[in-house]
């Protein structure tokens, strides 16, 4: 047990010895796997920012049921009576007085409002099912629009559903994207590995001819391409956190602009741990690769 | 100890460097395997070494058939084995020191032990001074004593050497062949492969005399 801790923080030991004596090469490498690495995590990290724009914009689903114009007092009692029996969920009334107030409050909106001859806008209830199951609401609509007095239901789901449907392409393509640079970055690996072999040839073969086993001579190639793999994947992190980082002022003012409020979510410590693990088990697997070809044919 | 019956090695080409080699080393002795050049004598210190395979005969060493060996079994084989290499294969990217760490490091010997094993065998060979030398800064002499250190770290029961005399004057051969002898007083048994004959006299070692792959009677 203590022999095999031994031996593999020796490994560990030269693995590093080796990343840091060849300070250009090791940097060269660690920027093609950061880069490799940074274009699909930057994409998850858009993606989920894109998300979280979604749910803020509406969590819930909603109907808007919208009356007749003439529709009096009354009738918005029955109506209010008829979503107690049939709905469970919240709504809320909008009179047409208030909705027209909020209207005028709009930027841009008043001096239109201000213009019209009368109200235009009907009384409406906002209806929060809590069910939220498309084809419960799609029959919920059909439902209420069957009511007297009710003009109009919007069923303001479409847009979510299509965002949604967006979003998953999205996350699509870029884990198309982490794949193919996954491929890539062992393939950095496997070269900067073979290289590594190479230049270690004559270290291997003495090891060899004094007793080493197979696993001796094959772990401290492993542990560098494992190193390597982590610390591109720590340069990524760094990269993406960085570029978020420019990104979130010039964002939160374009929101302010548009007068909302929004905040870019930069990555995680997960998304750290993810990253470092990644380009680490992908260093060990272009390693693992390269370490077996280069040396099945060294072999006597 | 090293039993060899019908032992022969032939090339890929046909060339036959062993031809049916019968010969017994017993523990402890010190033998010289002598011959002109091309005789075989590398030849035979790869087949004991387990470096190469025997294409007939056998080779049983430490009561293991070496013909028969599993692949994965070599380098537990070699660990009871102290190379020293008519090239000595030292390697010039690390100190003195850490050269003779190697064998340590494979059997996982941890760092203050092995520190402290190495320094002795550097110590036994004359070096202890050097060792934070690199051994391009070694002369021929000492380059081969530190390949001698790095054979014997490790306590082996067999030292095998190829030509450890082959490119030094006369003085250095004789300050390693010292070294063997030492080595040989106890209780080591040691092989050394020599075109050089002229120190049969002095040692009186068991002789294995090779001629065109054969082996002449003593």
């Amino acid at each position: 047990m203590r022999a095999w801790f031994a031996q593999h923080r020796a490994a560990v030991a030269s693995a590093l010895r080796r990343l840091w004596s060849a300070p250009l090469n090791t940097l060269l490498s660690l920027l093609a796997i950061g880069i490799a690495l940074t274009l699909p995590a930057a994409g998850f990290v858009l993606l989920d920012n894109l998300r979280d724009v979604g749910r803020s914009a509406s969590g819930v689903q909603q109907l808007s049921l919208f009356l007749t114009v003439e529709a009096g007092k009354k009738d918005v009692a029955e109506i209010e009576s008829r979503l107690a029996r049939t709905v469970r969920g919240k709504w809320r009334f909008v009179a047409r007085d208030e909705a027209l107030k909020r209207l005028q409050a709009s930027e841009g909106m008043a001096e239109i409002v201000a213009s019209l001859p009368r109200n235009p806008l009907p009384d409406a209830f906002i209806v929060e099912p809590a069910e939220a199951a498309p084809e419960e609401l799609e029959a919920l609509k059909k439902t209420i629009a069957a009511w007297p007095k009710v003009a109009h239901v919007q069923l303001d789901s479409a847009w979510i559903k299509r965002f949604d449907a967006f979003l998953r392409l999205g996350r699509l393509a870029v884990t198309l994207l982490a794949a193919i640079f996954a491929a890539g970055l062992v393939a950095v690996t496997f070269n900067t590995i073979r290289l590594q072999v190479l230049s270690q040839a004559a270290e291997v073969e003495v090891a060899r001819l004094i007793g080493a086993t197979d696993a001796f001579v094959r772990r401290p190639f492993y542990y560098f391409g494992a190193l390597q793999g982590a610390l591109g994947g720590l340069l990524a992190f760094a990269l993406v956190a960085g570029g978020l980082r420019l990104l979130a002022g010039p964002v939160a003012e374009l929101a302010a602009l548009y007068g909302g409020r929004f905040a870019l979510a930069g990555p995680g410590w997960s998304a750290a741990a993810g990253l470092v693990l990644a380009g680490a088990g992908l260093g060990w697997l272009g390693a693992q690769l390269s370490v077996s070809l280069s040396l099945a044919r060294a072999e006597p | 100890m090293i039993l060899a019956s019908g032992l022969t090695k032939r090339y890929p080409g046909g060339h036959e460097a062993v031809r049916e080699i019968s010969f017994e080393i017993s523990a402890g002795e010190m033998v010289f395997i002598t011959g002109h050049s091309g005789a075989g004598k590398s030849t035979l210190v790869k087949l004991i070494a387990a470096i190469e395979r025997p294409t007939a005969g056998s080779l049983v060493v430490n009561g293991q058939n070496l013909a028969a060996l599993r692949k994965s079994a070599l380098p537990y084989l070699r660990r009871h084995f102290g190379l020293v290499f008519q090239d000595q294969k030292l390697l010039f990217d690390r100190s003195v020191l850490d050269n003779v760490l190697l064998p340590l490091q494979i059997v996982g010997l941890p760092r203050r032990e092995a520190v402290r094993r190495a320094q002795a065998a550097l110590d036994k060979v004359g070096l202890l001074a050097r060792e934070k030398a690199r051994p391009i800064a070694l002369s021929g002499g000492e380059q081969q004593r530190l390949a001698i250190a790095r054979a014997v770290v490790n306590r082996p029961t067999v030292l095998l050497a190829d030509e450890p005399t082959g490119n030094l004057d006369a003085a250095a051969a004789l300050e390693v062949l010292e070294i063997f002898e030492s080595f040989h007083r106890v209780g080591v048994t040691v092989v050394v492969a020599t075109h050089d004959s002229q120190w049969i006299e002095r040692y009186r070692p068991h002789v294995l005399r090779l001629d065109h792959g054969r082996l002449l009677a003593a």
